[in-house]
């Protein structure tokens, strides 16, 4: 669906079908590139956007997120292969959060699992991976297809999503649990032919979201009939930054951000298991071989040496790339934030940190070396931080079927 | 079916699935081996090619497996006995015969000056270097990284025999490791024939040519195994298969158990352990720890499958180099060959046909892009010349390996055998007037064939290609080359370990000492 005007050498970055919607929308004319396309970063300014997501809705371009169509008879042993949670636990209709990990369970990539039908499933990941798929398809009979292009994808995340699905008669979206996925029809009110779209009860957010999958030729018109039923409630398209606040709020973790991908790393000791990443849970040792299973098993065995977890850090300023120590001369240090901001909702200031054992265990108390730019005058910060549990905010709406309206 | 239940499966009754097996049950072992054909031997058998005449089906020489390993089986009180030892090897090129000396000191009675001068140097360093490498193929490769005691002492013990080389052996060792034969030859002698015999040696049995770098390593690996100088050629009375016959019987009598035409159709896991097996049949054996000598790919891919190993080792699996590029050849035939070479004399002799480096380069060029040679290399033994046993009275048998058949040839093999056949003939002919007359039946094996018949994925005799990046400590590949699968309880023993095949034993001694190692 891609039609190219230009050379390549002329328009490096690909453009997603909502392209000219969100083109026409920028104010501050962001983009930046994501997976060959060009995304926009803001679009106005953060904090509006931000605030659309948690009290309003918002729309996110998520066409640029790289989709395998993974189909065959061996497709779901080749996934329970591939990723360390079980898949054959998962129903058809449903979307799983799943992790994959090289043969020394260093984590590869983190990506969502779509069960489409017994042996028909859709893997979307922040990169591209047909290489270790295919790598891990030997053996299987399976089909791996990237679809990435022949799909478009956004995300309507915020409290008034569904009152705005509703508005547009999507009947039964008031039914749809967390996970779930199912094929809607948008009724069209002038021609009479509706459109086919696939929405799943998924997002970035931790908030009440839906993430809709449509034909590229109907995404301007998606587009707009969101933008219409939802402008009395606030709706705007947002960019990544503002994205980025609320899932480090939501406990997410952002590839090349929280974790570099083992297939990447250069420096031994740098690649992350989902261990050392508290994905544990996601960690499925009884449900037979997948690849990493044995040095995870290793791993689970002895102590941990570090692991990801929350802070809570003293103060109002973003601890960005904070070096942290165990005590507060800085002489004894023990970890690094990977991500931090300040929480408008939460009205805390947050961060995910990699931090040495034993200091990762809730509660403890950290030192951050936070420097602040004044003016071109910089000053150097040693604030307290506690450990805390994650997600910093999930509000009860992101679970709540059917949802409230707002 | 009942289950039965054993310490070890041993898949595979070839002569390192035995050589293990009788070391297992020797130890105490309740031992099973399993075996597909209907009698032992594997790529080391004897098999009927045509009514009465007998042949060893792919090795058709024991030169590289240890005395020490013989003597400890008691091979000899097991039935072992030699028709042929100490074999002479002969270049010929049409009338022209030349013996290659066996070891330094006879050089200057079988070549002129000056290649009689450089030989006995050059069989003096090659014995040296050989004899200091040794050692290696004995060892359990040890592990990279590792801090256990007996992988510390294994590379100190290397380290130690190579310092013993001193300062001039260790530099020319050096020197020559990553070279091509063609190179080394031309350093040293002048007779086309002697250099001819000696670069076919270096790629006998491999992808390369005497051009090809790596070429050397696979002299020197060759001289190693054959104990400093390759020269204890020998040929069992009853072909091969006599040999495994007689492992057969060493196993039996340390009480493992035998069971032919038991073809295995895949491993049983449990507990992401190897647990035992199930026949083709659907019986299924359980057993604490499975050991199999088919080679890596057949191995890991067939019988265990992908879905039990992590990606990135299936996929390593599957880059191995795994295609043979010889072939085999029978003759069933009237009379005694009579090769113009040998003026009258029997062919009781290795007789080798690679007339120059230069020949042997151009019969890989063929090779090298999807056609058999045009002018093929041989070794050629008459085994009825020294055991008139194999054939009816009267009669005799032929046997040849092959230099170069690819595994994928242009036009499919289906199309091109006769063609090969005939040219092979042709060559034979050259060299021994009337033999073609005399040609009762014809048998050619080619890689294609190897694979079906012995079950050897790629058709490769040492199951996976002998060069730097498939030896020792990365052989068959990093994850499994301690005799060790990446799964617990499954344990390799086949050519496609250290240190590789041809009819040697150490990968199935090798892997019994390390099974028994981990009991311990």
């Amino acid at each position: 669906m891609l039609i190219e005007t230009e050379p390549h050498y002329r328009q490096p970055l690909l453009r997603t079908p909502f392209h000219e919607r969100m083109r026409a929308f920028s104010q501050v004319d962001s983009f930046i590139p994501w997976s060959g396309y060009s995304t926009v970063d803001v679009f106005s300014t953060v904090e509006q956007e931000y605030f659309a997501i948690r009290n309003g809705a918002s729309l996110y371009d998520l066409t640029p997120m790289v989709k395998y169509a993974i189909t065959g008879p061996d497709a779901t042993r080749f996934l329970d292969r591939l990723v360390t949670r079980s898949i054959a636990k998962l129903a058809a209709g449903r979307v799983a959060y799943a992790v994959w990990c090289d043969d020394a369970g260093r984590l590869i990539d983190d990506g969502t699992v779509f069960r489409l039908a017994e042996q028909e499933y859709r893997l979307c990941t922040g990169e591209r991976q047909l290489d270790w798929l295919l790598d891990s398809s030997i053996g299987f009979d399976v089909r791996i297809a990237e679809v990435t292009a022949e799909i478009a994808a956004l995300a309507l995340q915020g409290p008034c999503s569904c009152w705005i699905l509703k508005a547009l008669d999507l009947e039964g979206i008031e039914t749809l649990a967390p996970f779930e996925h199912r094929l809607f029809t948008l009724p069209d009110r002038a021609a009479g032919a509706g459109m086919a779209m696939m929405v799943s009860r998924t997002g970035f957010t931790g908030d009440l979201g839906y993430e809709l999958w449509v034909d590229p030729a109907d995404a301007e018109r998606l587009w707009d009939a969101l933008m219409e039923a939802g402008r009395i409630r606030t709706i705007r398209p947002v960019g990544s930054r503002a994205l980025n606040i609320a899932r480090l709020e939501a406990g997410f973790l952002l590839p090349n951000v929280d974790f570099v991908s083992s297939a990447h790393t250069l420096r031994n000791g740098t690649a992350r298991s989902p261990l050392e990443l508290g994905l544990g849970w996601c960690v499925d040792f009884r449900k037979g071989h997948f690849t990493g299973r044995r040095a995870l098993l290793e791993e689970h065995g002895r102590a941990p040496a570090r692991r990801l977890v929350g802070l809570d850090i003293e103060g109002t300023k973003p601890a960005h790339n904070a070096l942290l120590y165990a005590d507060r001369g800085g002489r004894r240090e023990i970890g690094s934030v990977t991500s931090a901001a300040w929480s408008p909702t939460c009205k805390r200031n947050i961060a995910l940190a990699m931090l040495a054992a034993p200091h990762f265990e809730t509660g403890r108390q950290v030192w951050a070396e936070i420097y602040l730019n004044r003016e071109l005058t910089w000053e150097r910060r040693i604030v307290r931080a506690r450990v805390v549990d994650r997600p910093f905010f999930a509000p009860s709406r992101r679970r709540a079927t059917p949802p409230g309206d707002f | 079916m009942s289950a039965s239940r054993y310490d070890c499966i041993v898949i595979g009754a070839g002569h390192n699935g035995l050589t293990c097996a009788a070391y297992l049950a020797r130890a105490g072992r309740r031992v099973l081996v399993l075996e597909a054909a209907e009698r032992p031997g594997g790529a080391a058998g004897t098999r009927e090619f045509a009514p009465g005449f007998r042949v060893s089906g792919c090795a058709h020489l024991l030169h590289l497996m240890p005395g020490w390993l013989l003597a400890e089986l008691r091979l000899a009180s097991h039935g072992l006995r030699m028709a042929a030892e100490r074999m002479p090897t002969l270049a010929l090129s049409g009338a022209d015969a030349l013996r290659i000396p066996m070891d330094p000191d006879s050089a200057a009675q079988d070549l002129e000056a000056p290649d009689a001068h450089a030989f006995r140097e050059y069989a003096a360093t090659m014995k040296r270097l050989g004899g200091a490498l040794r050692p290696l193929l004995e060892a359990v490769p040890p592990r990279l990284g590792s801090r256990a005691w007996r992988d510390r002492l294994t590379l100190l013990g290397l380290g130690a025999k190579l310092r013993l080389l001193g300062r001039a052996d260790l530099r020319e060792l050096l020197r020559i490791a990553g070279m091509c034969v063609q190179d080394l030859l031309d350093e040293h002698f002048e007779n086309p024939l002697l250099k001819g015999a000696l670069a076919f040696d270096a790629v006998l049995g491999t992808n390369l040519g005497p051009r090809s770098p790596g070429s050397v390593f696979t002299l020197l690996y060759r001289l190693a195994a054959g104990g400093g100088t390759g020269a204890s050629l020998a040929q069992p009375v009853g072909g091969l298969g006599a040999l495994t016959e007689a492992l057969a019987q060493a196993a039996r009598a340390a009480g493992a158990e035998l069971r032919f035409a038991a073809p295995v159709a895949r491993m049983v896991v449990a507990e992401d352990a190897a647990a035992g097996v199930i026949l083709e049949s659907g019986e299924r054996l359980e057993a604490d720890c499975v050991v199999s000598s088919a080679d890596p790919r057949t191995t890991f891919l067939r019988l265990l499958g992908a879905e039990h190993l992590d990606a990135g080792f299936v996929r390593r699996v599957t880059h191995l180099r795994t295609l043979g590029m010889t072939a085999k050849l029978h003759l069933a035939l009237e009379s005694l060959p009579r090769f113009t070479a040998l003026a009258g004399a029997a062919p009781t002799g290795r007789l080798v046909i690679a007339p120059s480096p230069r020949a042997v380069e151009q019969a890989f060029n063929d090779a090298k892009y999807g056609r058999f040679s045009a002018a093929p290399l041989l070794e050629v033994i008459v085994p009825t010349a020294v055991d008139p046993g194999l054939a009816p009275a009267g009669r005799h048998v032929l046997s040849a390996v092959v230099q170069y058949a690819p595994y994928r040839v242009a036009g499919g093999w289906e199309e091109q055998r006769e063609r090969f056949l005939d040219t092979i003939l042709q060559t034979l002919e050259a060299h021994a007037p009337g033999l073609r007359e005399s040609v009762r039946a014809a048998e050619l094996l080619t890689p294609q064939d190897i694979e079906a018949q012995f079950r050897i994925s790629g058709g490769h005799w040492h199951h996976a290609e002998l060069a730097l990046d498939q030896f020792f400590m990365v052989r068959p590949l990093a994850g499994a080359a301690q005799y060790r699968a990446p799964l617990r309880g499954l344990f390799l023993c086949g050519a496609g370990c250290h240190p590789g095949g041809g009819v040697m034993g150490l990968a199935g001694h090798n892997a019994a000492r390390q099974i028994l190692a981990r009991a311990a």
